[in-house]
């Protein structure tokens, strides 16, 4: 099985604890839309060029995440709500070593 | 008043292509957008991008598949409303449709197809409570005449192009400039930041970095912005806050045209030809949604050419027409011109 559980804390502060495949090339912000835990174009909107901060999420667990490419810091740079611990959804590539991650998505904009 | 027979809102590559494939059943079209140039996303968003997935084209910059399109469809002489958003829409008795934009242009057509994408492209607003409050009373996320900051004292936040190419042009206009970036980094072409550094170092701009501006001071309009940088918070005095964080795309006021919404999309019947619930109002390309809907260009082409096939049938109802090949009829414009395969030489050999 590649699949690992990750937890994922919605707009509206609901936790859900969700499967995710690392084999198949899905990012964080595809497994918050396949398992439509944001609204269609609330989500996801540049489609995961790091062009919008739709994804924007709190990463709450202590798992090492792989580093934030420039894109990523600076999207971050220009989007509200920002906090130390926030990501962009579609910049995270799940992987097995993300097994148990927590994060909660940031506010739409 | 503008008039066409198929009217499409939206300029990207779905509503460009359309335009082509209502040139071959000789309907005229016209497009709106609130964009100042052609190319939806494409053009405004991802230019530089590479898109691996149109048919026939293993690499393609988005950029170029715009210009692509837009030579495509020359021949059939489309008009442009651009820079307007398409606000509101009135049924007419005759069952036509008059489409009136933000800036009081009207089209009128029998047909209008509803190509908008994401929506159109508003300015991102940062989050600041009383922001709202000051819209228009100094407070702008568009600049449309900089002529209005001369001789005032400006605030400009962002750390993008736009916030960068604007601090540097408004130097010599207005009477100080001063630019608030969250990061020390910009994100902006090369020439624009070392420009900003070079105006920083003799005085010309104030920069404010990492710096943050959380509150707007002011009674009737502003007299200043509220600034936190690190654990300080304090005043700068300034007559114009203007927050420049780029467009996010909103489905805005097609929302309220009495269309079926779902999942902030626009319900189409995909058994047949794309029409919404209002009889003449198509949606096609990643506006609309359908069982299976996927939000590919590709997908908005095949669905703009069986829309432009139900709008002639809609628009002449007693007409009989069959598809024809491009390899067989060739393309003729509206502009007179014609393209068609060569024809083969039939010819004895003795």
């Amino acid at each position: 099985m590649s699949d690992i559980k990750i937890h994922i804390t919605d707009r509206d502060g609901i936790t859900h604890e969700v499967d995710a495949p690392t084999d198949m090339n899905m990012n964080l912000m595809e497994i918050v839309r396949s398992y439509e835990l944001a609204p269609e174009g609330t989500i996801g909107v540049c489609g995961g060029m790091a062009m919008c901060a739709s994804c924007q999420c709190y990463v709450e667990s202590d798992h090492e995440l792989p580093e934030m490419g420039d894109d990523e810091e600076a999207m971050l740079a220009e989007a509200f709500y920002v906090e130390d611990n926030s990501r962009l959804g579609c910049q995270i590539h799940l992987a097995p070593e993300m097994e148990g991650l927590k994060v909660t998505l940031a506010p739409e904009e | 008043m503008i008039k066409t027979d198929i009217l499409i809102i939206g300029a990207g590559p779905t509503g460009l292509f359309a335009v082509f494939e209502a040139g071959l059943l000789k309907l005229k079209c016209h497009l709106i957008d609130a964009l100042p140039q052609p190319g939806g996303q494409c053009a405004e968003i991802y230019p530089k991008k590479p898109i691996y997935d149109i048919p026939a084209f293993p690499e393609v910059l988005a950029g170029d598949l715009v210009d692509n399109l837009m030579k495509q469809i020359e021949p059939f002489q489309p008009g442009f409303t651009l820079g307007e958003r398409a606000e509101t829409i009135e049924k007419q008795e005759d069952g036509s449709f008059i489409v009136t934009t933000s800036k009081g242009t009207r089209h009128h057509a029998p047909i209008v197809a509803i190509a908008g994408g994401l929506g159109s492209f508003e300015p991102r607003k940062p989050p600041i409570t009383n922001l709202s409050d000051f819209e228009d009373k100094g407070v702008e996320y568009i600049i449309r005449n900089p002529e209005l900051y001369r001789d005032k004292k400006v605030v400009i936040a962002g750390g993008g192009d736009s916030a960068l190419d604007w601090s540097i042009f408004l130097t010599d206009i207005a009477s100080q400039v001063t630019l608030v970036h969250r990061r020390n980094e910009f994100r902006g072409a090369l020439d624009s930041v070392d420009k900003v550094q070079e105006l920083k170092n003799q005085g010309k701009i104030k920069l404010i970095t990492p710096g943050e501006v959380i509150d707007i001071v002011g009674e009737e309009k502003v007299e200043g912005v509220s600034i936190k940088q690190g654990a300080d918070v304090y005043n700068l005095e300034c007559d114009h806050f203007i927050p420049l964080f780029g467009l996010a795309p909103k489905l805005g006021p097609i929302a309220d045209w009495g269309l079926e919404i779902e999942k902030n999309a626009i319900k189409v019947d995909n058994s047949l030809d794309y029409q919404t619930n209002i009889p003449g109002i198509y949606a096609i390309g990643d506006v609309n949604t359908y069982p299976g809907k996927l939000k590919l260009i590709l997908c908005g082409f095949h669905e703009a050419t069986l829309m432009c096939q139900s709008a002639y049938q809609r628009i002449f109802p007693d007409k009989r027409y069959v598809m024809k090949y491009t390899t067989v009829g060739g393309v003729t414009g509206f502009d007179g011109s014609k393209k068609e395969a060569p024809k083969a030489v039939v010819k004895a050999i003795d």
